[in-house]
């Protein structure tokens, strides 16, 4: 602290990495060594990190079943230990031990994640090809009568895919922020709430029942407030974090409420016991069973508050608020995916619902309608981000409504590649830009942000759906799920063309307005534009890659068949989904199309997506003018999606206004002349005065009576024997010590005369 | 020793003792009191000595030593707790000491 302080007025706005500061402080004579610390010092961060990898590698060749524990509470420890020891270490080297210390374990999570992984892939496969393993605590968490919960994980091809994308993402967004908060005082809190948050979010994908998941669910939620509200200084922060936080209960109301049901329904509530109950079902039994679709619609309503869809979306953009790198790995690539996640680990009760199906369609196509449109206006970059996102989870919701869960949870993992890239690269716009957010005073940063600018671009492709990146796969993917199943499915193809566009418009529009043009900002702002350090630009090269390859691994059959490129991520998740696709064809029922069909629909989301990007590069980079233009010929749509369809403001008006201050006055009105009653005076009436004033005047009055006369007269009946004869025995015990002996002294002689009587 | 002898020292222990009865009995200063305690346990020194005559064996003599020794601690004990009542009270009229009651 002391070498912090004394450096900070001399080294001012210095904008290098803080372990270079330190050394500033030592000259200042208050006898510190002229290292930078010892936690800062890099040999320790070598070595930490080589005794960690070393314990992970021992306990893999060791244990390698309570691996999984090792991935899921290294991070945990990481947080104890900043908690515990933050002060101290914040103390040493300015915080650079707490950024490493964080970094360190979630890396050897990733590491120990991906061992894990290909172990489990070793694994000979079962019947359906479904390789897993169950690691297990050896304690029975709770045991209450029938209801018993173990204290075990779930391994299997699609928590691996989820682990490694929370630890590999994860462990590249914690590399980011040592730079991206080098500035900011309380790095170590801010680390140590990021290394709580991966504990959590792990604990939510590997947990091997739904309790040990809500417990993960709840515990995001908890991160997600507490990193939103990092700057609670801020009013407005501190406002998006509650906000978030109570969006998240109505949601999560939802998820018990279902949980309950579940357990009723099939006595269990472990993952893999849930899917085979539910699939063992007989087909008659089934159509009768109502109560699955409740239960599917309770979950899912859990899963809109998390993963941020109508009607709780609300959530999502305030949340920005948050550090950038906050808003990548929380509110794009790993939390606010948990809600697909859930719905597609519990596909196979989904499936047998064509009800809860069709809501999740419904709901997952009209959020990535609105999220779209909202995202083509707004002005703020991270504000586009968090709409595309809105959007982008509403398509994954759409994939699993439609009953293609293996594209969906394909599209959440390129997702988080793309979108951490993109709000990473956006964090480091805005970091370049001394904070400014707001897209209307960038431009031209492409020759003063190179590294920012390649990897924002590629990230910008992936997600507008061009070949053979990413987005192109997963998207012709999920909308040729949506038209094949007949019935509604060709209008969500419709729906998720149109959104396609907007997203490559949306998209491309924000590249221009940043990168392209001439600089819009101060003169400032333009003096202190610079390339992001190090540990910024490597994790978006980095994800950049990850973008560009992650679509590989996903090219749809139609495709692959002629390209000679197997769909190797659908056929590693298969197995999971398995019973639901088999019960697919019950909920779905018309033939699926011909295949020159799904080629022609391929090329139409192609051209649309092509249109998209064209149209943004006519009117952000060749025609600046036009958008205004256009904006206020059609002001009215203008406003309301800027206005975010003034979705907040009727959620303020109805249920805070309205129902909060409404509904408490009417209550109060109840509560005054119906409950009360009477007017608790004079006049008897049957609410609660009145019935208090029968028992004042009547009950309270016999029974004072009662009391006073016969209870209390007996009572002084005794007292008064006691205190007349006390008057007796008072006169002996007069505490003078020769007339106790003296009574002492008659009694022995009386005794003695006595005795002598017999003896004599 | 002769019956005489040995009737005459019962008799002066049994004066000696009773005027130490009457004494702790009557009198009001506690140093008196304490006095004629001391007395008491001397009278019944006198008696176990005469009889340890009468006997002709030395257990009576003994045990007066031990009754010395007691006494000794005693007075000790009980000078102390005078003197602590003393600066409690600033008297030393036992009617004054009347807390052992309710």
């Amino acid at each position: 602290m002391v070498a912090h302080s004394n450096h900070e007025p001399a080294s001012g706005h210095d904008e290098g990495a803080p372990a270079a500061h330190a050394p500033a402080g030592h000259g200042t004579g208050h006898g510190h060594p002229p290292e930078a610390g010892f936690a800062g010092s890099p040999w320790v961060v070598l070595l930490t990190f080589i005794l960690l990898f070393g314990a992970g590698g021992w306990l893999l060749r060791s244990f390698p079943d309570t691996v999984p524990f090792a991935i899921l509470l290294l991070p945990l420890l990481g947080f104890t230990v900043l908690a515990l020891f933050g002060d101290a270490i914040r103390d040493q080297g300015e915080g650079a031990g707490a950024c490493w210390l964080a970094c360190g374990t979630v890396l050897t999570s990733f590491a120990l994640a991906v061992a894990t992984v290909y172990r489990v892939m070793q694994f000979p496969a079962g019947d359906t090809g479904l390789r897993f393993t169950q690691p297990y605590l050896g304690f029975e968490w709770i045991a209450a009568g029938p209801f018993r919960v173990q204290m075990n994980l779930l391994v299997d091809n699609l928590s691996s895919v989820m682990v490694l994308v929370v630890t590999g993402v994860g462990s590249l967004i914690h590399i980011y922020s040592v730079g991206y908060m080098s500035h900011d005082p309380d790095r170590v809190r801010y680390f140590s709430y990021l290394n709580l948050f991966t504990f959590f979010m792990l604990l939510l994908v590997l947990g091997g029942n739904l309790p040990l998941l809500f417990v993960g669910w709840e515990g995001v939620g908890l991160c997600s407030y507490l990193l939103i509200g990092f700057w609670f200084t801020k009013k407005s922060a501190a406002d998006a974090g509650k906000k978030a936080f109570i969006v998240n209960r109505i949601g999560d109301v939802g998820l018990i409420l279902g949980m309950i049901l579940a357990f009723n329904l099939f006595g269990t509530l472990d993952l893999v016991d849930l899917v085979s109950n539910a699939t063992s079902l007989t087909e008659e039994s089934l159509w009768q069973f109502g109560p699955i679709t409740t239960v599917c619609l309770l979950l899912f309503l859990g899963a809109c508050g998390k993963s941020a869809q109508i009607p709780l979306h609300v959530w999502l953009p305030d949340a920005m608020e948050g550090p950038t790198p906050v808003s990548a790995l929380i509110h794009a690539a790993t939390m606010v995916t948990a809600g697909v996640y859930m719905v597609a680990r519990l596909g196979a009760l989904y499936s047998l619902s064509p009800t809860a199906m069709t809501v999740v369609a419904v709901i997952g196509t009209a959020t990535a309608v609105l999220g779209a449109t909202i995202a083509l206006v707004q002005t703020d970059i991270k504000k586009v981000l968090a709409y595309s996102t809105v959007s982008q989870l509403g398509y994954m919701f759409l994939a699993c409504g439609v009953g293609a869960f293996a594209a969906g949870v394909f599209h959440l993992m390129t997702h988080a590649f793309f979108k951490a890239l993109l709000f990473l690269g956006s964090g480091s716009v805005i970091h370049a830009m001394s904070g400014e957010q707001d897209m209307r005073n960038m431009g031209g940063l492409r020759s003063k942000l190179p590294w920012t600018h390649r990897t924002m671009l590629v990230g910008c492709i992936a997600i507008a759906s061009v070949p053979p990146l990413a987005g192109f796969f997963w998207k012709a993917e999920i909308l040729w799920s949506a038209y094949k199943i007949g019935g509604w499915g060709p209008y969500v193809w419709g729906m998720g063309l149109a959104v396609a566009a907007m997203t490559a418009f949306y998209m491309f529009r924000l590249y221009h307005m940043t990168f392209s043009g001439t600089f819009r900002g101060t003169e400032e702002q333009a003096h202190h534009v610079h390339e992001s350090p190090r540990t910024m630009v490597l994790p978006l090269q980095v994800l950049a890659v990850g973008s560009i390859l992650a679509g590989l691994l996903g090219v749809p059959a139609i495709l692959g068949d002629v390209l000679h490129i197997p769909n190797v991520f659908e056929r590693f998740t298969e197995p999971v989904f398995e019973a639901a696709h088999e019960a697919l064809p019950q909920v779905f029922t018309a033939a699926p199309p011909a295949h020159t069909i799904e080629m022609a629909l391929m090329a139409a989301s192609v051209t649309i997506a092509a249109f998209g990007i064209a149209l943004a590069w006519q009117l952000f980079q060749r025609h600046p003018e036009v958008p205004a233009r256009i904006a206020s010929s059609a002001a009215p749509v203008y406003r309301l999606l800027l206005d975010k369809y003034y979705v907040d403001e009727i959620y303020q008006a109805v249920f805070v206004r309205g129902l909060a201050l409404g509904g408490g006055k009417t209550l109060h009105a109840v509560d005054r002349y119906v409950v009360d009653g009477g007017d608790g005076e004079v006049r008897p009436g049957l609410g609660v005065n009145g019935i208090g004033w029968f028992v004042r005047e009547v009950v309270a009055k016999g029974s004072d009576v009662w009391d006073r006369y016969v209870v209390d007269g007996l009572v002084n009946l005794t007292a008064a024997i006691f205190d007349n004869m006390s008057y007796v025995f008072r006169s002996l015990q007069n505490g003078l010590v020769q007339h106790y002996a003296l009574s002492m002294l008659i009694i022995i002689l009386f005794m003695i005369g006595i005795g002598s009587r017999f003896i004599l | 020793m002769s019956p005489t002898l040995i009737q005459h020292a019962l008799l002066l222990s049994l004066a000696l003792f009773a005027i130490g009865v009457v004494g702790v009995f009557l009198r009001r200063n506690v140093i008196t009191v304490f006095m004629c305690i001391e007395l008491m346990l001397n009278a019944g020194n006198l008696a176990f000595i005469a009889f340890s005559r009468a006997w002709g064996n030395l257990e009576g003599q003994v045990l007066v030593f031990f009754v010395l020794t007691v006494a000794a601690a005693e007075a000790a004990v009980g000078l102390a707790i005078i003197i602590s009542i003393h600066r409690h009270k600033d008297t030393l009229d036992v009617d004054a000491f009347n807390l052992m009651k309710w």
